[in-house]
């Protein structure tokens, strides 16, 4: 932490924006860890946007028009349960978790920031919370049994769990997760195989269900990536957003 | 001192409809729903309550007027894109408007050059930004009365802190090499004197 500081007393930097880059992602580290340091931040944070109400100043009354013209060609993000802050600590994971990114979604994770996913690997653990999942059905089961399977564990943006598992003699994978937020109204979160730079659908989620073990749907062939993306209601022949979550697959 | 120095810049000049403390209420919050779910017309209305205080905060730390504008253009296009991402549970949709547009003025000024190169130190400590335009509405001149009171409760060190570091966006290291004071007690004065800001402006997280 900062210089041995009780990084406690950083809170009022933090809301000020006071804090270099480095100390910044430090900090929000530590916030992760620490509700009561989270508690007055957001109180301070809060305190320091009335420093900013009290400056208001009318823009030119041509902005409007140019601000909402400009938005008509801006794709919205999907909703996802992170702050701010954590978002942009995410984004710095995200960097240095390049070397999980797809190839043909890097480009847009990196845009995406929050929302990629950065790994460990777990395999015994997942394989017991895999084991543990009510949902599995007996190809999911036979799938988890199998003597080859592999499994990666990675953490999604708020705090969700995903596992990937695969089996090379069944030539399946699936998808576990819990603690995932709920898709927006109308939208589904769809499965992906990543083939040579394409996205090959492999089925939806429950968009009620918070928590999944799915069987991906098709087979693994060729894939060395996973991805999940949000998609309109039935899914969609090719993803139409960016991925919020991506996963080399296990090796 | 510095922070009361900037609010005396105000003068009325022109009605505007801006933020306040009543607007940032439940209008706001049903607002950004409907941006949340792709409402352009809601984005309108949301533009036409928070661009003002986000252009305020803006001008507040880059001073430079055409490249406030284009900052104050960015953040509220971020608005519309990251709207599905707003969650209500972690504060008022004012507030985070208003973080968004501390942070990208001063990604903007710290991108662009060191702010010790910026200024002489006693201009940083001596200048208020030159509002050639200023805004104000009722409810604004109460919030500025506000927070100009609450700002006079703090003490000589935590005031200037405070306001160099959120008005003119200095890190709290270049703060306490501007006072020539310790890092330890700049860090403590930016909190302390938020928090006595916090409990004189009754502010709730």
């Amino acid at each position: 932490m900062t210089h041995g500081v009780d990084p406690h007393t950083l809170t009022g930097a933090y809301a000020t924006d006071a804090l270099g880059d480095e100390e910044r992602r430090t900090f929000e580290e530590h916030l992760t860890r620490c509700p009561s340091c989270l508690l007055e931040v957001r109180e301070l944070t809060a305190t320091a946007a009335r420093l900013g109400l009290a400056a208001a100043a009318s823009p030119r009354r041509t902005m409007k028009d140019e601000v909402l013209r400009r938005v008509t060609t801006v794709r919205q993000e999907p909703p996802f349960t992170e702050s701010a802050g954590q978002a942009r600590a995410l984004r710095h994971r995200a960097r240095h978790a390049s070397r999980w990114a797809l190839a043909a979604c890097a480009a847009a994770a990196t845009a995406l920031g929050g929302t990629t996913v950065w790994q460990h690997q777990r395999a015994d653990e997942a394989r017991e919370r895999a084991r543990q999942t009510q949902e599995r059905s007996e190809d999911l089961a036979g799938l988890m049994a199998a003597p080859d399977a592999r499994t990666r564990t990675a953490k999604l943006a708020g705090g969700a769990s995903a596992t990937i598992v695969v089996s090379d003699s069944r030539n399946q994978a699936a998808f576990l997760a819990a603690g995932m937020a709920k898709p927006p109204r109308g939208k589904v979160y769809q499965l992906w195989f990543q083939d040579q730079g394409s996205m090959r659908s492999a089925g939806l989620l429950d968009p009620e269900s918070t928590t999944t073990a799915t069987l991906m749907k098709g087979p693994v062939g060729k894939a060395t990536g996973m991805g999940m993306t949000v998609e309109p209601a039935g899914g969609s022949p090719e993803p139409t957003s960016p991925p919020v979550a991506l996963l080399a697959l296990p090796t | 001192m510095e922070a009361i120095a900037v609010l005396e810049r105000y003068r009325v000049k022109e009605v505007v409809h801006i933020g306040s403390r009543a607007a940032a209420g439940p209008d706001l919050q049903e607002l950004m729903a409907r941006v949340a779910r792709g409402d352009q017309r809601a984005f309108s209305y949301v533009y036409d309550v928070v661009a003002a205080p986000v252009l305020g905060v803006v001008r507040a730390v880059l001073r430079d007027h055409a490249q406030s504008e284009e900052v104050t253009q960015e953040v509220l296009v971020e608005v519309w894109r990251t709207a599905p991402r707003y969650r209500e549970d972690r504060g008022t949709a004012m507030n985070w408007i208003l973080t968004l547009a501390h942070r990208r003025a001063i990604d903007r000024v710290r991108s662009v050059e060191a702010a010790s190169a910026r200024e002489h130190k006693a201009a940083l400590l001596a200048h208020t930004p030159a509002f050639d335009e200023v805004s104000e509405q009722v409810e604004t001149r109460l919030e500025r009365e506000q927070v100009r009171r609450c700002l006079r409760t703090l003490t000589e060190v935590q005031r200037q802190s405070v306001s160099l570091a959120y008005y003119r966006g200095l890190t709290y290291r270049q703060v306490a090499e501007l006072l020539s004071l310790p890092l330890g007690t700049v860090k403590t004065r930016l909190r302390d004197g938020l928090i006595r800001l916090r409990d004189c402006l009754g502010v709730s997280a």
